[in-house]
């Protein structure tokens, strides 16, 4: 089944109101929100959820204070300068050893060097993740909790649950909402997709991050295409990103011009395709259409 | 002053206030240091233009098998959690990919057969532009691990009177990493339901952290009331509106500081400077740093800091968790809380 990735770089493009829109014009279609440290695509898509699960990322450290002997083998061993010698006392010793979980990365090293087998090792929830139907069909998300690490996994667990019920329900397409950045959860969000789509903006901060994210679909060797969102805001470097994308071989797809319909479809919750027939919503249409033609 | 600018939602402005507001300071004769940690995507460059004085190159160290000592005993397999070393029938195969270098298999060889090597994973910079010190960080295309090459960006922190921290945006480990052991965070959000959704985000990741926090709304027009009333019922004090003001997206696109390319836009960040010395614990600005700044504040006809009838804006007094403004950051290991230590 094609999986088509929407990615950015910067942040704020606006690949989920992309999203939200193609959605919208796809027929057969999964979804799949992974930027799932700030998921937004169910505030527009008010998903049903169907099935709800705790997400396990890794495993997190933690000292038994009663059994810790603060001898301080742990504190050396970890290079994640995750461990306090700031725990309470136990009688034999005034302070023990703490592991802050924020900062423990879960490679057990502690746990496997302490003497007195005083560290335990449990998985820890870092998340929970949702299976939801929506007016555009069903829709996988999920939540990181507020700091947890594991953003990778969730994503990589979010996408192949959207690919099963892909093909279990004989779906045309997974559309995949993407996190901004180029480190680990987008890298979990790309590799092994079809198409990639990198949305932009015509700043100079926009076109300095494309650029990293295109360097990166390069890297895994994935087609990509390139759209300029709010194009009007400056023309020359919009036209500027094209035509560089366009010679490394990208999809060009039709420029959305800035458009307040757009921020007035997110106030009224609802994709801006469906608000009439904005400029935004033509531009997006023309663009879904091309991108059609080149999924299949 | 460690002062982190973050926003759970991307593209809302964090580099806008974090690049203008570090200008702005180190211009009124603050010795001020600008840090971008956003280093998937640092962009302060493209406004500050930094002559850069030192280069360095940040990597990671991965393990290096050296198979005529190998036993192939299997032991450094086991104790990787990552499945980044895994020994196949008669071959121990190392994916520096997916190694997080902890070290443990390094540790655990019996045969002392495991090396460790640097393997780059970005660069770190250090200069100036004018008075102002930066520091950037930039990891590598194709690495998918940021936080270490952010601990080094704040590693090389110039000693300043003012350092201001330009996060990454989300709320997962590269958000911590930068917030940890900071004394102050500067929440930047535009007032739609994306940027209120993902504020209440961020929020959820300070308070847990029990750190100090203020608003920022950007983008400000009458749609914000939502996100006032938000940080009303929070008590997280709103210390500037930037109004929607089309000339701030120009000159961004540019790469132009609002404070340079748009009138009334200094004295809109000079009030901001001020809000946060009486908000951010235990800071005071120097007498003549004051002196310069408020005047700035008294002229101009900037409509950033215009009174919203609607909603009254919070004191500045009502810092969060109503802290005594001479109070820093809680200790480490307090009872019952869970602090980012630093």
């Amino acid at each position: 089944m094609p999986e088509l990735v929407v990615i950015s770089g910067k942040g704020g493009t606006g690949k989920t109101s992309l999203v939200a829109s193609f959605a919208v014009l796809a027929r057969q279609l999964v979804l799949a929100d992974c930027d799932v440290d700030a998921a937004d695509l169910h505030l527009v898509l008010e998903p049903r959820v169907h099935r709800r699960e705790a997400f396990t990322g890794g495993k997190k450290a933690r000292i038994k204070p009663g059994h810790c002997t603060a001898c301080g083998k742990c504190e050396e061993l970890c290079r994640f300068e995750a461990i306090f010698f700031d725990g309470p006392g136990n009688g034999p010793v005034p302070r023990t050893f703490r592991i802050e979980p924020s900062a423990c990365e879960g490679c057990g090293v502690c746990v496997h060097f302490c003497q007195e087998k005083a560290i335990e090792f449990n998985p820890s929830v870092d998340g929970e993740w949702y299976v939801s139907e929506t007016r555009c069909g069903p829709m996988v998300h999920a939540q990181l909790h507020p700091g947890a690490g594991n953003s990778g996994k969730l994503v990589t667990l979010v996408r192949s649950e959207a690919q099963r019920i892909s093909k279990q329900r004989g779906g045309s397409l997974t559309l995949v909402d993407g996190s901004p950045g180029i480190g680990c959860p987008v890298i979990a969000s790309i590799t092994g997709a079809s198409r990639i789509l990198a949305v932009t903006e015509p700043t100079l901060s926009g076109e300095h991050d494309l650029d990293r994210v295109l360097r990166l679909a390069r890297h895994f060797s994935l087609p990509t295409a390139v759209c300029v969102n709010k194009w009007t805001l400056n023309a020359d470097i919009a036209e500027r990103i094209e035509k560089r994308a366009g010679s490394d071989g990208a999809l060009i797809l039709p420029r959305v011009p800035y458009d307040p319909a757009i921020t007035e479809a997110q106030r009224k919750g609802v994709a801006v395709v469906e608000l009439g027939d904005s400029p935004a919503s033509q531009a997006i249409r023309q663009g879904w259409s091309v991108l059609c033609q080149n999924l299949s | 002053m460690k002062i982190v600018v973050a926003s759970g939602k991307g593209g809302t402005g964090k580099t806008t206030v974090a690049t203008n507001l570090a200008r702005l300071a180190s211009e009124a004769g603050l010795t001020t240091a600008y840090l971008d940690c956003d280093v998937e995507a640092p962009n302060g460059h493209l406004f500050l233009a930094p002559e850069i004085e030192d280069r360095q190159e940040i990597s990671r160290l991965v393990p290096e098998v050296q198979a005529p000592d190998c036993t192939l005993c299997g032991l450094c397999g086991d104790i990787c959690e990552f499945n980044a070393i895994v020994c196949l029938g008669q071959k121990v195969l190392v994916f520096p990919e997916l190694c997080h270098s902890c070290g443990g298999c390094k540790l655990v060889c019996p045969e002392n057969a495991i090396l460790e090597r640097a393997h780059p994973m970005g660069i770190v910079e250090t200069g100036r532009s004018g008075r102002l010190r930066i520091v950037q960080g930039r990891l590598h295309v194709g690495e998918a691990s940021s936080p270490p090459v952010i601990r080094a960006v704040k590693q090389s922190a110039p000693p300043a009177e003012l350092l201001i921290y330009d996060a990454p945006p989300g709320t997962a480990c590269p958000m911590i990493e930068t917030t940890r052991g900071s004394d102050f965070v500067l929440l930047v959000t535009e007032p739609t339901p994306f940027g209120l959704h993902d504020l209440k985000l961020a929020w959820n990741v300070i308070k847990s952290s029990r750190m100090n926090c203020g608003v920022v709304i950007n983008r400000a027009l009458a749609g914000a009331t939502e996100t006032r009333r938000f940080c009303q019922q929070s008590r997280i004090p709103i210390l500037a509106e930037i109004p929607d003001i089309l000339a701030v997206a120009e000159a961004y696109s540019e790469g132009r500081l609002a404070i340079e390319a748009v009138p009334g836009m200094r004295r809109s960040f000079a009030h901001l400077l001020l809000e946060l010395e009486k908000i951010a614990p235990g800071w005071r600005l120097p007498e003549k740093v004051r002196s310069d700044l408020n005047p700035l504040t008294q002229t101009g006809n900037a409509s950033i800091f215009q009174d919203q009838p609607e909603l009254p804006r919070p004191a500045s007094s009502l810092c969060y968790l109503a802290k005594p403004k001479e109070g820093s950051r809680p200790a480490d290991g307090r009872p019952g809380c869970a602090p980012i230590a630093p």
